[in-house]
């Protein structure tokens, strides 16, 4: 039970490292390059526009689907290294 | 066939459908009616909690609201953002956990977690403010899509929409809703991209509207991008730049986090993934949901902008292959005589689309009388005001299929898109209040011994009964409906977002925190609105007006919920530092839902 305990820890820790890594990515692409640094991309020319505006209204929901379906992978493999898949 | 026979025939298949599907996928039980027996495949939940969460505002509006914007295209980008961004924050924060818990509804959660019946009565109170302000929007889309299509009146058109809803939601439960949401979903994706893909190939040559979007415009032979084509038409009739960032940083920063958190809070979302068998296809399934989301908002910035340039252009011809200005405007011998034009009469007549020859010159000049830019053109020139005097933002889509010339089928199946995303949200809203009604206040309150025979029929009874509030208040709307969804999203993100969140991340947040947290959280938010918008959203009733100026430090209200979030989980910390921590069982019960082993089948107790 102890043992149990501590490796649920380590699951634990593991899956919020994963969780702070994407949100750190979630929130450049978003809040980042859609709105905050959108200036300093202003030189980045795509189509027409720029790439802050690209990310706006494009860029970052790929990005978001891009991350979630990495967390539900990388998730799977660590239910799997931890022993604690259903 | 004429369009109305053929939009009636179309709208009416696509009913048989739904009821089809209701006879077929009744409840049998609580856990087929609360989550649909838990049987729901990934991909299938996906495509339902898209349905669930494209409403009529998604379906109609947003592509006009981001096309139409006086501050420019690219300031609305927040909703392209916040309503997407949300599924992140549900698939990383919420989903995986609340569906490894295995219980019926959200505030369950919050009671079982915070053990104390008072933070899940708050949780309930939360919960039918945001989902009944949420429906009655969607009843007034269904009424407003009938009206328009099907040539009834609005009230009539909401009473149909009732009663379809009625048929399926009652009788279904959350199985019903969930497999009819599939079919709603297709039916609504495929009336959105269809029109899309003709009117891209028009404009930029490109089928695919993400990429037409920043691709080339093609009428004037495709040596300048659409976009910077865009940028030109605009400003030289006196509007603000497409693209450029006209509006507060922080500001928009704090709605795009609103309208984000919010959608992960709003409780007829969250209980989508309870219906998955496992913690990992509640995983898969947000990110499912996402792909059908993002078929549809990749898809609105390109049909709003392109939109945006098909209504200037067939007001100024000549900005087709040079400069706006540098030739006459449209004519209104044109607009009566062209049958390419016909749409501008047919959609006046609807009301969503209004121009007046104020100078009586024989021709109407769209232009923004506003700009101090165009005033010694329009001094010059003989104009005497924008001529083109109304353009709904609802119209950009809906009228579509007829601008691009598409055949009527294409039409009559917008319509049908237009009912599906309504009534497919409507129903999702309404089985969250009834579950919580019957659920939350008569099991886990006023009666708990209540029998599962009983308790269906309870849950069926207040599935009834929200029906009828819904369609009443769909009849009867408060002020102004889009800032009652603006209270909907910032209560979302002030209090169920924050409560469950640290449920799940904090073993040590206790009831005194959670309780003290959803309330400081509820009422921030909800007094922070009611200042600018009217108490109780009675017109006239503001204490102060709202413009910028009179924003605390210029966060507008709809973007409060984000301030309101912030407020909740710091006094939810400093009251739980300064209380005792949870029992042992409690921290205990956290241990266990961060580890998806043993979730099994879900139970009501």
């Amino acid at each position: 039970m102890a043992d149990n305990s501590k490796d649920n820890n380590a699951y634990w820790a593991a899956n919020v490292r994963i969780i702070l890594i994407s949100l750190a990515i979630w929130a450049l692409v978003s809040f980042g390059f859609g709105i905050i640094l959108r200036p300093m991309l202003m030189g980045i020319e795509v189509g027409g526009s720029d790439l802050g505006f690209w990310f706006a209204q494009q860029g970052s929901i790929l990005v978001f689907l891009a991350l979630i379906f990495f967390y539900a992978w990388r998730m799977n493999k660590l239910d799997a290294e931890h022993g604690v898949e259903e | 066939m004429d369009q109305y026979t053929l939009n009636l025939l179309v709208v009416g298949a696509s009913f048989a459908l739904y009821i089809g599907i209701a006879i077929w996928a009744r409840a049998g039980s609580t856990a087929e009616f609360y989550a649909a027996g838990q049987g729901v495949p990934p991909v299938m939940n996906g495509m339902a909690t898209a349905a669930d969460w494209m409403s009529a505002a998604s379906f109609i509006s947003m592509a006009g609201i981001i096309a139409l914007a006086p501050a420019g295209g690219y300031t609305q980008s927040s909703f392209l953002m916040g309503w997407t961004g949300g599924y992140v924050l549900l698939a990383l924060l919420l989903a995986p956990y609340l569906r490894k818990f295995g219980k019926f509804t959200v505030p369950e959660f919050v009671g079982d977690r915070f053990y104390s019946k008072g933070a899940r009565l708050v949780a309930v109170i939360c919960l039918i403010v945001i989902s009944v302000t949420y429906v009655i929007g969607q009843m007034r889309g269904v009424g407003v899509t009938f009206a328009r299509f099907l040539e009834v009146s609005t009230d009539t058109g909401l009473y149909i929409g009732a009663a379809i809803v009625f048929a399926y939601a009652v009788f279904g439960g959350m199985k019903g809703i969930t497999y009819t949401q599939v079919a709603q979903y297709c039916v609504l994706i495929i009336a959105y991209t269809i029109p899309a893909i003709f009117i891209s190939l028009q404009m930029t040559g490109n089928f695919l509207p993400q990429l037409g979007l920043f691709g080339t415009y093609a009428p004037s032979g495709g040596d300048v991008a659409f976009l910077t084509k865009l940028d030109q038409v605009v400003v030289e009739l006196g509007f603000t730049q497409y693209t450029s960032h006209t509006t507060s940083t922080l500001n928009m920063v704090f709605f795009t986090m609103s309208l984000m958190i919010g959608t992960a809070g709003l409780p007829h979302v969250i209980i989508r993934f309870f219906t998955v068998p496992k913690v990992a296809d509640a995983r898969w399934s947000a990110g499912w949901a996402l792909v059908f989301i993002a078929l549809l908002y990749t898809v609105a910035p390109a049909v709003g902008s392109m939109a945006r340039m098909n209504l200037s252009t067939t007001f100024w011809p000549n900005a087709v292959a040079g400069e706006a200005l540098a030739g006459d405007p449209i004519s209104l011998e044109a607009i009566n005589t062209d049958p390419n034009l016909s749409w501008i009469n047919t959609w006046k007549n609807t009301g969503l689309l209004a121009f007046e020859d104020k100078n009586g010159d024989g021709f109407i000049q769209y232009y923004n009388d506003k700009s101090p830019a165009m005033e010694a053109i329009a001094a010059e020139r003989g104009w005497t005001g924008n001529e083109l005097t109304k353009v709904d933002n609802d119209m950009m889509v809906l009228a579509n299929p007829e601008i691009a010339k598409l055949p009527g089928w294409v039409i009559a199946l917008v319509a049908a898109g237009g009912l599906a995303a309504a009534l497919s949200t409507a129903a999702g809203l309404l089985l969250a209040i009834s579950s919580a009604v019957s659920h939350d206040l008569i099991k886990g309150s006023i009666n708990p011994n209540i029998s599962e025979k009983g308790e269906l029929l309870a849950a069926r009874i207040s599935m009834g009964f929200a029906i009828v509030l819904a369609t009443w208040l769909g009849l009867n709307p408060p002020g102004f409906a889009a800032q009652v969804v603006a209270l909907a999203f910032g209560l979302a993100a002030a209090t169920i977002f924050p409560v469950l969140m640290m449920g799940i991340f904090s073993k040590r947040i206790n009831k005194e925190g959670a309780i003290a947290g959803m309330l400081v959280g509820l009422f921030s938010t909800a007094i922070y609105i009611f200042l600018y918008l009217g108490w109780f959203f009675i017109p006239g009733t503001n204490t102060l007006e709202n413009v910028p100026a009179n924003w605390l430090f210029g966060i507008s209200p709809a973007s409060f919920g984000t301030v309101g979030a912030i407020l909740n989980f710091g006094t939810a910390y400093i009251v739980s530092g300064m209380t005792k921590e949870p029992p042992r069982e409690i921290q205990d019960l956290v241990e266990s839902i961060r580890v998806p082993k043993g979730a099994g089948a879900a139970t009501g107790h």
